[in-house]
């Protein structure tokens, strides 16, 4: 939907858009003077829930703000993309980047939001610099703007480039960042669509929410809950990264099985076998490879396998992983890009980094298991934003699911996996494709 | 205390947010500021907060926060290599091994000559194109084999 028939750096320009088909909605909605109320209304029969990693209804969430409201309403997309494992938001703007502007410039109809922000992630400069093209390209053909195509709607749409801080993924530290501050999340109530940019009502989505927004007003709610499943509506995006043999960005029907999607991304590397798999970014729970080759991609089915569809980065891990060094780095990114607000996450994602460290590195202690989970007990639920979740949950599924892995680091100073075969299971590998 | 080419850049920022909001432009001043100066000294953060007219204070805090800005000097060509688990499961930690067996150093280190500085990243939202590094910030370097280190520091050496 959102990538089909783009054809890599060579077709995301305007005309090549407009080709596609593209601003087709938003014409028509401004031609045709389509009251707000439809649109969203519209989107709450498509069931598209935010693509970004809360899977919040988008339809629901924009009829929070107060659209009645007399002052300055602001609209921000989230492309501040480092969830590891994920990396759809960076091929969404560099190939299709007019369609994250077209669906902006319909929820700032849909809210009266006169200016917008675009918020992308630090180390995607040469992105960023693209979509500052787009957005000219946008503007000159009023597109955005002044009287948006000759009408009495207008909307201001801007790039603002973060600079390297994984937490301004968070909505709130994001707002505090496009103030020029320190990226440390707000307290919620009150939530953005009451206080949010420079204090005023604002709404934040993902860029692949928002990008989905034009193929919804075409399609029609209905037609793109079709695409997917019941609750789980339309397209959506999975980034397949790890031990596969082609690493990279699919976009299928939600409710798609797992072992369609593995077979998508060349199946298993060196044909090895599965071991396990984090279905929705770093921070959500993994899951061990028998579950996971029974489950859908949509909300639903990962939930009930004790995980999160998150963001929709697939992280696939064989044979030759091991769980404890697995996880230590991922516990060093979380101790590395804690904001250090919350005391809770702030000493508790280093206590959860030294304990595996020394696991991993044969000083383990028998209580150790004990220990983490109760580190991450007392993390969870205690800080202002979900990153102390976040850091706790990859902890508490590894030792639940690999526990067995973990006391034989603990009891035998060493892998399970012989450190030779982990060598050679994560050599440098480039697909023939690239 | 920057070029007037820097400025101009900076003004162009500033006009992106509403008149009142200078401050929302710091991150993409120091980010200029950087670029023309290879990193930021105090001064530098000083003269930015000026020119925006915020805290000094306060800009630091914006510098000191995000780990893309330098606070202090770096080589000529900062190399900044994801080590993240995705990148690591296609060879992202090998790729930094083989870089600072070339270049002799270690993380956070640069090279005697001034040319390179080695830097561990976090996850750059590229993960699929692993190995993954940053040139100077600002390039993204994909599918990093031996072969294309040796020639992108080929390329880097000889300038």
């Amino acid at each position: 939907m959102i990538l089909a028939g783009c054809d890599g750096d060579r077709s995301w320009r305007l005309q090549d858009y407009l080709a596609r088909g593209g601003y087709a909605a938003l014409k028509k909605i401004v031609a045709e003077k389509i009251p707000q109320e439809t649109i969203i209304a519209e989107l709450k029969t498509s069931v598209l829930r935010g693509r970004g990693g809360a899977g919040f209804p988008t339809g629901l969430k924009w009829s929070f703000m107060p659209r009645s409201f007399p002052g300055d309403k602001y609209l921000a997309c989230n492309s501040d993309e480092g969830e590891p494992g994920t990396f759809k938001d960076r091929d969404i703007l560099r190939y299709n980047p007019h369609s994250v502007i077209e669906g902006m410039a319909i929820a700032a109809y849909a809210m009266g939001a006169a200016r917008g922000y675009n918020y992308i992630h630090g180390e995607i400069f040469e992105i960023y610099q693209r979509f500052e093209e787009a957005l000219e390209e946008a503007r000159a053909a009023q597109l955005i703007g002044q009287n948006i195509l000759g009408s009495d709607f207008s909307f201001e749409l801007f790039a603002h480039h973060g600079y390297g801080a994984y937490i301004c993924g968070e909505e709130t530290a994001l707002l505090e960042s496009i103030e020029g501050k320190k990226g440390q999340p707000r307290f919620k109530p009150p939530f953005p669509a009451s206080y949010g940019l420079y204090g005023k009502p604002t709404t934040i989505n993902n860029t692949e929410t928002f990008a989905s927004v034009p193929f919804i007003m075409n399609m029609g709610g209905e037609g793109f809950l079709n695409l997917g499943k019941p609750n789980n509506g339309g397209m959506k995006l999975f980034s397949v990264s790890g031990h596969v043999n082609r690493p990279g960005n699919y976009e299928v029907p939600m409710g798609t099985p797992f072992a369609e999607l593995l077979e998508m991304a060349g199946g298993m590397r060196g044909g090895r076998k599965l071991k396990a798999v984090i279905p929705g970014g770093s921070s959500a729970p993994v899951v061990p490879a028998g579950i996971m080759m029974d489950c859908t991609m949509d909300y639903d089915s990962i939930s009930k396998a004790g995980s999160m569809l998150g963001s929709g980065a697939v992280i696939v891990m064989d044979e030759t992983t091991c769980m404890v060094k697995a996880l230590e780095r991922l516990s060093y990114f979380y101790f590395e890009e804690s904001c250090g607000q919350c005391t809770p996450c702030r000493e508790g994602t280093g206590w959860l980094y030294r304990v595996v460290h020394r696991i991993e590195h044969g000083l383990g202690r028998p209580d150790d298991l004990d220990l983490l989970n109760s580190v991450t007990a007392n993390i969870m639920g205690r800080t202002i934003c979900a990153l102390g979740d976040a850091a706790s949950m990859p902890v508490q599924s590894f030792v639940k699911h690999f526990g067995d892995e973990f006391m034989y680091h603990i009891e035998n100073k060493k892998c399970l996996v012989p450190p030779e075969v982990q060598y050679a299971g994560s050599q440098i590998y480039v697909s023939p494709s690239c | 205390m920057l070029s007037q080419e820097s400025l101009q850049q900076i003004d162009r920022e500033v006009a992106k947010y509403p008149p009142e909001q200078k401050q929302s432009a710091v991150m993409a001043a120091l980010r200029i500021a950087q670029v023309e100066k290879g990193w930021l000294a105090n001064e530098t953060i000083e003269f930015v907060a000026n020119y925006l007219g915020m805290p000094p204070i306060a800009a630091y805090e914006v510098a000191s926060f995000y780990n893309m800005y330098d606070l202090q000097p770096v080589g000529r060509h900062k190399i900044t290599v994801c080590t993240n688990l995705p990148c690591a499961l296609s060879g992202g930690v090998h790729a930094a091994e083989y870089l600072k067996e070339k270049l002799g150093i270690d993380f956070n280190e640069t090279t005697p000559d001034g040319l390179f500085t080695l830097k561990e990243g976090e996850c750059m939202g590229a993960c699929g194109d692993a190995p993954v590094l940053l040139h100077n910030n600002h390039r993204m370097c994909s599918w990093m084999t031996k072969e294309r280190i040796d020639q992108l520091l080929a390329e880097l050496g000889g300038k």
